[in-house]
């Protein structure tokens, strides 16, 4: 084969222009905000409900988040009106299906729905909110259901690595807690969860964003008439300021006879707001953000030691996060930490290459433009945005920051976040194995893994 | 025709044209947002394999990744991904697909890549040997290294089948992905990697005439060679119930999988739909039977879901093919138990039908979903490029809304009959590793 001419590659066009969004904003004299975005394409609207739904309290943490893991099946399981079939089958007619879900932040009640069934959905949705039953026999069922899940879950390598990432990173905070336990699950009551909607699932402090084929007028109307009457009292309540944890040893946690370690590292990231989060990011995607990153070239193609290395940066409402992950073979565990490591360490010391930079901040760009193409990415996207305290308009800005960001800036970002000594370094894998090789890269404590509970 | 179907249909007219060499070329244009899709899908998948090279086709499609004639390792990610785009490729039963989404100003340079390597990708023995080790981590993450892995699609179709295309591992064995060589590599694509043997199907913010001058441009000059007889799939209707056990280690509860063979997704599309959606009615949502039965009436599932298709995309294969239903179950819960009940409802829509209005909401739930995928540029593209593929009319793509609307309850009945008891595989996962 002759040499690659990269000579042939065609040079890429003149860009055209985005549609710009048209938002619709207003709040109801509940406290219920409401943005509504029409847009071209298919005859759907999606809807997503976000609650605050944060623990009040580090020492409710574990209770509530058990508690939030039932209701959010169990709040489908009958209003006064309606049992779970009937509110299931009134969704469907319009080709709805109400996915609700918790995280540490908020609950969110999301579907896709075809655009003539805008009002009765509202209604569904309103209905649900005012009069969810909880019914003693079926929130057994549920918590029994959510329980097995979770031992389930917690089988998975995946979410052991995480939990217990998130364990050495967050100490006593509820951050801490990524999945509840299986025993508070099974003791949670009709009565309680009752309560729990009661005093949390309120309007203040909620959102509702609307986006697709709609009349924004007409969509406004139909969710002040079908939501006007959700009231409640109280405000919402926010996750409390998460701690920032020294890094600490590597920990290995233990997954006897494992064929792959699970490979995490975490540490802070600025927030939403932080004028240094568009370096950031872009630090993020040249060091492991995409597959033309330099973690991807090292550790997949060019050694073969992982098939999916990526990095993030991941915003919760207290604490953003730069996080690192790589699935390797047990036998290159060592080698392969060291080589994330190394590229960690390439980050902060020296500067990227402006084409690097170009590369990432084109396909950041990109990708956004993408992903907001759909009536669910933008939907979900201004969902997130709006709910951490945003202005819809917030997305065109920060394109304009990230294409303001210079090669400089990148390095001193990744100086501050990237580098290898701030993060905190978590291996799931088997222990007898991999440990002896991590001790030439510094000091381990070893854990034993905590999956270690059977199923309820 | 419901509203929204006709809409769909309207809304994307496809124009087609072949090249000299063979290529079939699908322009699917729609001018909403600044977007387009590049797909290219060969018509070679898993159960093209032949024996002792399972797992190729998977393993041939990370070979397309690492660099063509005028197109360095790595550099292919670059072009794409510094235009602003995505990209990446998949492997399935039939076929094996390769994809970007761009802003519309890169559209020909993700044409250039695609003929760069339709024309001669990099077979090097190092890429070769790198990609080996990738595809192993791969397998490793997805099958070995976590419980349920790949539960029940590696496992049910050597109970459900017969022959070794449709019985084989499709990520392959280590050994015989070890000892793949650059003359195997080179020898597949030669084969089955020729222009006459794809489809190039482009979507989005797409100029028609300009489209056609530039893929001519790029595609006209790839050499055509012989194209391989698609061989065929299908298989005799089984006789008699088979079953299996699959014993997992990692996992803390049993879970059980039924596959019945349904009608030829292909030769007889009309009744098949009416299996499409029999799968739905069973399973989607908290108003399908089986979602009613075995999690919130009798308690025996922790999860369920059916669908008809290996990966779950009915109209994405040829013959032979399944409805499988699936069941995560508390392990105080036999699979007996589980199985029971779902022959039990199975046989109530046999015996006594469906009314119309349970179907028309299942039909509203299925249109809705099928236009979410159609907003996609990317979404859309790959349906259109996988029914001219499989169906040979990617307008096929456009019309399954409104298709599926006019299945009838009886249509729906008889899909239920056909889910015989008497005739099921069954593959039971049992959690053999105790309490860790």
């Amino acid at each position: 084969m002759s040499a690659p001419d990269l000579g042939l590659v065609p040079p890429l066009g003149e860009p055209r222009p985005q549609p710009e969004l048209a938002v619709t904003e207003a709040t109801l004299a509940t406290g219920l905000r409401l943005v509504v975005v029409p847009r071209p394409g298919v005859p759907l609207v999606e809807l997503r409900l976000r609650v605050p739904f944060a623990a009040p309290t580090a020492r409710a943490a574990a209770q509530h988040a058990a508690r939030a893991s039932v209701l959010s099946g169990a709040v489908l399981l009958g209003t006064t009106a309606h049992d779970a079939t009937g509110i299931a089958q009134a969704l469907q007619t319009h080709g709805g299906e109400l996915s609700v879900s918790a995280d540490p932040d908020r609950l969110l009640f999301a579907t896709t729905l075809l655009a003539e069934g805008l009002a009765p959905v509202l209604g569904v949705l309103a209905e649900v909110l005012t009069s969810a039953t909880y019914p003693a026999d079926l929130v057994e069922g549920e918590r029994a259901r959510v329980a097995e899940r979770i031992s389930i879950a917690r089988s998975q390598p995946g979410v052991i690595a995480r939990t217990a990432l998130a364990a050495r990173r967050y100490g006593t905070h509820p951050y801490a807690e990524q999945l509840p336990s299986p025993e508070l699950v099974g003791g949670v009551r009709g009565q309680a969860l009752r309560k729990l909607h009661r005093d949390r699932v309120l309007p203040a402090g909620s959102t509702l964003v609307l986006v697709g084929d709609l009349d924004p007028a007409a969509a406004v109307d139909a969710a002040a008439a079908a939501l006007g009457g959700w009231t409640g009292e109280g405000t919402a309540i926010a996750a409390p300021p998460a701690p920032q944890l020294a890094p600490g040893h590597l920990e290995v946690v233990d997954r006897p006879g494992a064929v792959q370690s699970n490979l995490r590292l975490g540490g802070p990231a600025p927030a939403r707001t932080d004028p240094d989060l568009p370096a950031v990011r872009l630090a993020n995607m040249v060091y492991g953000g995409y597959f033309s990153s330099r973690l991807v070239e090292n550790i997949r193609e060019r050694r073969g030691y992982s098939y999916s290395p990526r990095s993030s940066v991941d915003h919760l409402a207290a604490a953003s996060s730069f996080l690192v992950e790589a699935d390797v073979a047990t036998e290159v565990t060592a080698p392969a930490l060291l080589e994330t490591w190394y590229e960690l360490g390439r980050m902060a010391l020296v500067p990227v290459g402006a084409d690097e930079l170009d590369a990432a901040r084109r396909y950041v760009l990109g990708s956004m433009a993408l992903s907001t193409a759909t009536h669910a990415g933008l939907a979900s996207t201004l969902s997130a945005l709006v709910g951490a305290g945003l202005p819809p308009g917030w997305l065109t800005e920060h394109q304009r920051a990230l294409a303001g960001v210079t090669v400089d800036e990148v390095q001193a970002a990744a100086r501050r976040y990237l580098q290898p000594a701030g993060l905190t370094a978590v291996v799931v894998g088997d222990a007898e194995r991999v440990t002896g090789p991590l001790r030439a890269l510094g000091p381990v404590d070893v854990t034993a893994s905590a999956a270690a509970t059977g199923p309820a | 025709m419901t509203a929204a179907g006709a809409d769909l249909t309207l809304r994307h007219p496809v124009q087609r044209f072949r090249l000299e060499n063979g290529l079939r070329v699908v322009l699917a244009p729609d001018r909403s947002v600044p977007v387009v899709a590049v797909t290219v899908s060969y018509d070679v998948g898993m159960r093209n394999e032949p024996q002792g090279r399972t797992g190729f086709a998977h393993l041939f499609e990370h070979m397309m990744f690492q660099g063509s004639a005028n197109v360095p390792k790595m550099e292919h990610a670059r072009l794409v991904q510094a235009a602003g785009g995505t990209f990446n490729g998949s492997t399935h039963q039939d076929y094996t697909n390769y994809y970007e989404a761009l802003p519309a100003e890169a559209l020909e340079r993700a044409l250039f890549l695609e003929a760069d390597r339709m024309a001669a990708p990099a077979i090097t023995p190092e890429n070769l040997r790198n990609q080996i080790d990738v595809v192993k981590e791969e397998i490793r993450v997805n099958v070995l290294n976590r419980p349920y892995g790949a539960f029940p699609w590696l496992q049910l179709p050597q109970i459900a089948f017969e022959s070794f295309a449709n019985t084989h591992d499709g990520y392959g064995s280590f050994v015989d992905l070890e000892s793949s060589t650059v003359d195997d590599a080179l020898d597949f694509f030669h084969r089955y990697y020729a222009p006459g043997n794809a489809v190039l199907c482009l979507g989005g913010d797409l100029d028609v005439e300009e489209t056609e001058r530039l893929v001519r441009r790029w595609f006209g000059p790839i050499e055509a060679r012989d194209v391989p007889p698609t061989p065929p799939t299908g298989e005799p209707s089984p006789t008699a119930a088979r079953s299996g056990v699959e014993e997992d280690r990692l996992a803390p509860a049993p879970a059980v999988a039924i596959g019945w063979r349904v009608p030829d997704p292909v030769g007889d599309l009309d009744t098949y739909l009416g299996t499409v959606l029999l799968a739905e009615l069973l399973s989607e949502g908290d108003a399908s039977r089986l979602e009613r039965r075995l999690v919130h009436d009798d308690q025996l599932a922790v999860a369920q879901s059916s669908y008809v298709g290996l990966f779950g995309d009915p109209f994405d294969v040829r013959d032979a093919t399944l409805l499988t239903t699936q069941v995560h179950h508390p392990a105080a819960v036999s699979a007996e138990q589980v199985l029971t009940a779902v022959h039990e409802e199975v046989a109530r829509i046999a015996a006594d039908g469906v009314g119309a209005a349970e179907l028309a909401r299942v039909q509203a739930r299925t249109e809705a979903q099928l236009l979410r995928q159609a907003d996609s540029v990317l979404g859309r593209t790959l349906a259109f490029a996988t029914a001219e593929l499989i169906h040979g009319r990617a307008e096929l793509a456009g019309e399954l809304a409104a298709r599926l609307a006019s299945v009838t309850p009886e249509q729906v009945q008889v899909a239920a009959r056909g889910l015989d008891p008497g005739t099921a595989a069954v593959l039971e996962l049992r959690a053999t590793g105790g309490a860790r």
